[in-house]
């Protein structure tokens, strides 16, 4: 019994060892810089001077936040089509849904400039049939689209795999119970899918809050995201303190929205079990 | 019921242009004539023969090959050993705390996860006195950070299924702790492993983010190469890079799937087999 544990020990070692020093130091290097000036001395003016990105992180969280309530609007019914369809024909779907998750992000959304530039393929398309040009480059819409286009996947997949394990006998007895087709989604479908949705809300919503490739390009740089300031800190301005001060209140903004969602899906599950 | 069918395919036909427009642009534009990424002005294959003149990115995919390789085999094996630790972990909190650290990477913004190792490489990088510290291994050590996670989860739950009593049984039969581990656990999780190396092995591929904080100009990698030019303009080229890897991508997409169509009919000819045997006891 005691050579097991040794080895057990043994077999931890080399992965706590990794973790500490790659997970968890890291982390503690964030907040020690936020918390120092560049001579390294404490202060807490990097996190005083975040009030200047206020309207920033703002604007994250609801660029962010459309994105993902376009993405789950979006995916609901794919993932719902898709679960029903026969097996060839899922397979199918979900080799085409993956598909661009392996290609890489920036040339795809690098794409996108082609396609709604001013002189681009749409507005040709617009001017072709008589309603001209139209403003889509360089505007919110076109940064929402990006976060739409890349994270989509990540919210059909979640969504599909639980709609794919769903009792359909219990569609079928609401159906005879009387319910309707809207009664039946809200009350029967919709509850057993939230575990799906909460993931993939949480799948899509962190990388659209933090990105910043995509501002970049579609946004032509003209509506800051806290990816993009803290890319523009690390990357141009070097001023890792600040960078560093902005990264802390990311990820603990994430944290808390996290702990929101997880008490939402707890709420559900325990709403289910007392039914 | 016709209509609603109708409706639901052009749904799932409108969703798919949507997502592949832009793949659409990138394989029209990789023939085109002129170098612009704008307008098509005629039919031609020269990017494809300027690719492989072009020494920085060829370079830049060599690199990234060899990092996912690399990183990939590190992780796998790493993290097979962290879930055989993990699963035989006895005491509650200490498998909750090994968990929640191991999900970090997994939580964090990809940026904040690249900023902080980036923030501990240039400060150890102070105190050894180095003054550019990044470069490949730091790549490697941040690839192998990321991926660990996914190895983990996908090693653990094999390991659940996996009888316990197994293990103690061939120990009990005289075999050495170690043997007992390679020759019943390992045969048990294997495809669990694999799925791991598979996944540590795109990852590291496709990593962008990460790899833009921790990476210097001395060791390069095709998305940070990619990255670069999008700064100006891209030339053709990357397009055309794009295509073929878009190509090998769907290659091994469509053999997986031709592959998985296969072994599922046989499993469910199998099925039927043993339930006519039943019927005819």
């Amino acid at each position: 019994m005691k050579k097991t544990s040794l080895a057990q020990k043994l077999i931890n070692a080399p992965y706590m060892v990794w973790s500490v020093l790659f997970i968890l130091a890291p982390m503690a290097m964030v907040v020690y810089y936020a918390l120092t000036d560049r001579d390294g001395n404490f202060t807490v003016s990097n996190l005083a001077s975040l009030s200047s990105y206020s309207e920033t992180f703002v604007r994250s969280v609801w660029y962010a936040f459309l994105a993902t309530v376009i993405c789950l609007l979006l995916s609901y019914p794919f993932a719902y089509i898709m679960a029903r369809s026969k097996a060839s024909r899922q397979r199918m779907l979900m080799m085409l849904i993956m598909l661009p998750m392996w290609m890489n992000f920036l040339i795809r959304t690098y794409s996108w400039i082609t396609i709604l530039n001013n002189t681009g393929i749409l507005n040709s398309l617009f001017e072709a049939i008589g309603i001209g040009r139209v403003q889509m480059i360089n505007t919110p819409g076109a940064v929402i689209l990006g976060m739409v286009y890349n994270f989509l996947p990540y919210m059909v997949l979640p969504i599909y795999s639980v709609m794919v394990k769903l009792d359909q006998s219990l569609v079928e007895a609401a159906q005879d119970l009387g319910c309707n087709s809207r009664a039946v989604l809200s009350k029967v479908i919709f509850p057993q899918s939230v575990p799906g949705v909460v993931s993939g809300i949480t799948m899509v919503f962190v990388p659209c809050v933090s990105t910043f490739y995509i501002s970049q390009k579609l946004g032509g740089g003209k509506f800051m995201l806290v990816g993009d300031a803290i890319e523009m800190q690390f990357q141009s301005a070097y001023n890792y303190n600040l960078g560093a001060a902005l990264s802390l209140v990311l990820m603990l903004m994430i944290v808390v929205c996290m702990l929101v969602m997880n008490r939402f899906t707890d709420d559900n599950g325990e709403g289910a079990m007392l039914f | 019921m016709k209509r609603t069918k109708v409706l639901s395919n052009l749904y799932l036909a409108l969703i798919m242009l949507f997502l592949y427009a832009p793949m659409l642009v990138m394989v029209v534009f990789s023939f085109n004539s002129a170098s612009s990424t704008g307008v098509f002005q005629g039919f031609s294959t020269k990017w494809y023969g300027e690719l492989m003149n072009d020494s920085v990115t060829l370079q830049a995919l060599s690199n990234t090959l060899v990092l996912a390789v690399v990183s990939s085999l590190i992780a796998m094996v790493l993290g097979t050993l962290a879930a055989v630790g993990i699963h035989s972990m006895r005491k509650k909190w200490v498998k909750t705390s090994a968990m929640t650290v191991t999900n970090i990477p997994m939580v964090n913004p990809e940026i904040v996860t690249g900023v902080s190792m980036m923030l501990l490489f240039v400060f150890v990088g102070k105190l050894v006195g180095a003054s550019d510290v990044l470069g490949f291994p730091t790549l490697l050590i941040a690839h192998v950070t990321f991926s660990l996670p996914y190895v983990i989860l996908s090693v653990l739950p094999k390991l659940r299924q996996t009888d316990r009593n197994l293990s103690e049984a061939a120990q009990d039969l005289g075999c050495p702790p170690l043997t007992a581990f390679f020759k019943v656990i390992l045969p048990n999780i294997t495809s669990g492993i694999v799925t791991g190396l598979i996944m540590a092995f795109t990852l590291s591929l496709d990593d962008f983010i990460i790899s833009y904080f921790v990476s210097g100009p001395k060791f390069q990698t095709l998305p940070i190469v990619i990255f670069s030019m999008t700064k100006k303009k891209v030339k053709p080229d990357m397009y055309a890079l794009s295509t073929l890897m878009f190509l090998a991508v769907l290659l091994l997409l469509v053999l997986m799937n031709v592959l998985q169509a296969r072994a599922e009919k046989k499993e469910k000819q199998a099925l039927r087999a043993k339930t006519e045997k039943g019927i005819e006891r």
